[in-house]
């Protein structure tokens, strides 16, 4: 493909959301508008809180048993909203538009049969023995099917097979650096014209001790009962409440929608990354640096911001004195950390972000009723608990 | 069309530096050496007992001492060593800085029997049991070096910050074509104008005794552990499973004209980039090899060529019985009858499957070939199959005017990807 001369719009064009919150895109906005309160779990991980997913049939979006039986449950939870922002896009079904949607999903994963990992660590006692075990105990205790589970790329792998997406298919690690990065590089691709239409996303599953123990070996999850981000960050380094979710966009450019009669959300009007050494105000100094890049497109007034916030410190506290900078710009930041609603869906969560800030900054939603007060443009921030630093703007079409 | 840019007027890509790890050794001279003699570095696994294994050989990486041993260790030693190489001979950057972004292709991150057995070990109070023992563990200490080693994005940090990189790190994974999307993504973002150079690395260190019971458990792996070095034969009759394996490999990538400006010598260029999914199944590619051919076709598209360019192909080639028969059928179908006559030998027939970092590496040994006129070979040709007539350059490499490589790599997952290297 031939490179554009100019960099071209790029449209949001369906979106897929399940959470705790619910299983479908239209809740979750009606939830952002409303406010009607959070779905926690405090007693099952205690004591860490957790955000289950909502109740959901599998089958509407993974039709076949044998697909879902290949699939551990954060599989399952992409796969699904992968299906439902196809759908949402009018892409699903269409085998030709199918067949030239690139597919890039952030992920994580490694989940594991954490009964095998007991077993196995109860029945050895000393260092010599653990390769042993694993040798006498793994071989058998192990499904072949769970390794596939376990691999990154595997829930991309698994897109492509339920939902026929192959264009092409790239996974990008590295919790939310690896959203920040997967997101940059869609849209710059379909802005510079190497791609027309992308399906992005990411998942997560809450759900799992195995997941949590691999964020608590670094001391970033929440201990004890729900907090806003805002008052768990200065608390003995804060935490993260992980949020299982399931977020996935198609991107298109301008032309390609129009071709096709794809109505749109709204535009992304640049996504931008960073990544600092976190010494103190390395943070805000990043996003305040990459935010006035945005600048000359943002009007003055009142900004929704969806805020990626995990609630883990110094990265919490810098966002916060990040938006507390937004008034010196005569820019009125109207501050939601989705996050707190949602719950953290690290490789997913900024994925959510921009769905959110689509959803209610709502060009598509006119087949319904725009809400007049709804403003033009939205921000979308994004902070690692670890690495990683990320802004996206998202504007309104029209 | 200028003289820097392509027949679509995109920045041409040139390759500046380069640098590789594998079981054969350290560097670019220890390895073409090794290659070209035809020179297997399978071996008997001594990193833990194998005893009772199906499969008890690979290509380990045992040069490079790394203290603790891990996975994510190894692997961030055998990228900086092929990273320095490569910056060493493109002398790009200053100062501790390379001036482009890092793209490294590297395996999923995970604790592994050890961290687990010593956060189980470490609890205090021993009463609990299983994962709430564990998270207990995690609570009450400091697991700050595990974590700076087992989250996703440890491996590229690590390299990024001793290499200076700009910008964020991309890590990717596209299964066993990760090394290849690597150099796509540098690729991509020099042709966009967002920089005049990339550092494009693949690196695994998977050579671990669940991910090697894993595989085997996927009737993934060759059995032949009595003669490691005859363990790997690709494209032969008798190939049965190919061998596990680690490695590094780095490439500098630059705008022609950005390497032109500063003098640096110009290796050769990628000229072409292709991906194509499948949608079959998780570990079969579809019968009528449509994603890999689409994969190869739109690299030879990329790339302004026509499938005559090609005058050499670097397989995929893992020596299972699958891959070897769909990489021949795909070919076939994207150069004809040609595909009788042009030589294509697989690299990992003497080096095994380095998995994430294969792509990265068979480029660099692409390069090479391009730049020593010689063919390396498919070692442990001894039975042909039928039912692949080709020339695969068996057992002794051979001398070749190339122009034009197909760096082939396929993944579980059904994620393709093809690369086409040219001459300088």
């Amino acid at each position: 493909m031939t490179e554009a001369t100019a960099p071209r719009e790029v449209w949001i064009t369906g979106i897929g959301l399940i959470s705790s919150l619910g299983i479908d895109a239209d809740t979750h906005k009606t939830h952002f508008e409303t406010g009607t309160g959070r779905v926690l779990d405090e007693s099952r991980y205690a004591p860490y809180p957790v955000h289950p997913l909502a109740p959901l049939e599998w089958s509407k979006q993974i039709p076949k048993n044998s697909d879902q039986r290949q699939m551990e449950t954060w599989q399952r939870i992409g796969v699904y909203a992968a299906g439902l922002a196809l759908a949402d896009a009018g892409i699903a079904g269409n085998a030709e538009l199918l067949d030239r949607t690139n597919l890039v999903v952030a992920a994580g994963s490694g989940e594991r049969d954490t009964k095998v990992d007991c077993d196995v660590l109860e029945a050895i006692h000393s260092d010599d023995e653990t390769a042993l075990l694993a040798k006498s105990v793994l071989p058998s205790a192990l499904r072949p099917t769970l390794f596939l589970a376990q691999l990154s790329n595997m829930l991309a792998g698994n897109i492509s097979i339920v939902h026929h997406v192959t264009g092409s298919s790239r996974t990008f690690m590295g919790e939310e650096s690896g959203a920040f990065a997967a997101a940059e590089n869609a849209f710059r691709r379909i802005s510079s014209g190497q791609a027309d239409v992308i399906l992005i996303g990411g998942a997560l599953n809450a759900e799992r001790e195995d997941l949590l123990l691999g964020y608590e070996i670094g001391h970033n999850l929440w201990r004890g009962p729900f907090k806003p981000a805002q008052e768990r960050s200065g608390q003995d380094g804060g935490g993260f409440i992980p949020g299982s979710v399931g977020a996935f966009l198609t991107i298109e450019s301008r032309a390609h929608a129009e071709a096709r009669g794809a109505k749109a959300y709204a535009r992304i009007a640049d996504i931008r990354t960073d990544y600092t050494a976190r010494k103190q105000g390395d943070i805000a100094r990043s996003l305040t640096q990459l935010f006035e890049t945005f600048l000359p497109r943002i009007p003055a007034g009142r900004l929704p911001v969806w805020a990626g916030s995990s609630g883990v410190d110094p990265s919490t506290t810098e966002d916060l004195a990040f938006f507390d900078l937004l008034p010196a710009y005569d820019i009125a930041p109207d501050v939601r950390v989705y996050g707190d609603d949602l719950g953290y869906s690290v490789e997913a969560h900024f994925f959510a972000g921009l769905a959110l800030a689509a959803l209610t900054t709502d060009g598509k939603g006119e087949r319904k009723s725009r809400n007049p007060g709804a403003a033009k443009n939205a921000l979308v921030t994004g902070t690692g608990y670890w690495r990683g630093e990320a802004l996206a703007l998202i504007e309104a079409i029209g | 069309m200028s003289q820097g840019h392509d027949k679509k007027g995109r920045p041409l890509v040139a390759v500046t530096g380069m640098g590789v790890v594998t079981s054969l050794g350290n560097g670019k001279a220890d390895n073409w050496a090794a290659l070209t003699q035809g020179r297997s570095g399978i071996r008997s696994i001594t990193r833990f007992p194998t005893d009772g294994l199906r499969t008890t050989i690979a290509g380990t990486v045992d040069t490079l001492k790394v203290s603790p041993y891990s996975a994510p260790s190894l692997s961030i030693a055998m990228a900086l060593e092929a990273a320095n190489e490569a910056l060493h001979e493109a002398q790009a950057g200053s100062n501790g800085k390379f001036p482009g972004p890092l793209f490294l292709a590297t395996p999923p991150a995970e604790l592994e029997w050890p961290q687990r057995r010593a956060l189980y070990q470490s609890a205090l109070d021993k009463s609990e049991s299983g994962y709430r023992r564990l998270l207990a563990s995690a609570r009450a200490s400091d697991w700050n070096e595990m974590q700076s080693l087992f989250q996703f994005s440890s491996v590229a940090n690590h390299v990024a910050e001793r290499l200076g990189t700009r910008g964020l790190p991309t890590s990717v994974s596209t299964a066993c074509a990760s090394g290849a999307t690597a150099i796509q993504l540098g690729v991509e973002a020099i042709r966009r104008g967002e920089t005049d150079a990339a550092l494009c690395i693949g690196t695994d260190s998977s050579v671990q005794i669940e991910a090697l019971i894993r595989f085997s458990l996927l009737s993934a792996l060759s059995t032949n552990n009595a003669a490691p070095e005859q363990a790997s034969r690709p494209f032969s009759k008798n190939r049965d499973g190919f061998v596990m394996a680690e490695g590094a490999g780095a490439l500098v990538l630059e705008s022609y004209e950005g390497a032109k400006r500063r003098g640096a010598r110009i290796l050769g260029f990628v000229r072409g980039c292709g991906e194509k999914a499948d949608d079959y199944h998780r570990t079969r590619s579809k019968p009528d090899g449509t994603a890999i051919i689409g994969a190869i076709r739109n690299a030879i598209d990329d790339a302004c060529l026509s499938p005559d360019d090609i005058d050499y192909v670097n397989a995929h080639g893992t020596s299972t019985p699958e891959n070897d028969k769909m990489e021949y059928l795909s070919l076939k179908a994207v150069i004809g009858d040609r595909v009788a006559n042009v030589p294509m030998s697989s690299n990992k027939s003497m080096i095994g499957h380095t998995l994430s970092a294969a792509g990265a590496i068979e480029a660099v040994f692409s390069l090479l070939t391009i730049r020593n006129g010689t063919l390396p070979p498919t070692i442990n040709y001894a039975v042909p199959d039928a039912e692949i007539p080709m020339d695969v350059v068996p057992n002794v490499a051979r001398q070749a005017r190339v122009q034009a490589v197909l760096s082939n790599s396929f993944g579980f997952g059904g994620q393709n990807a093809a690369l086409v290297i040219t001459a300088p």
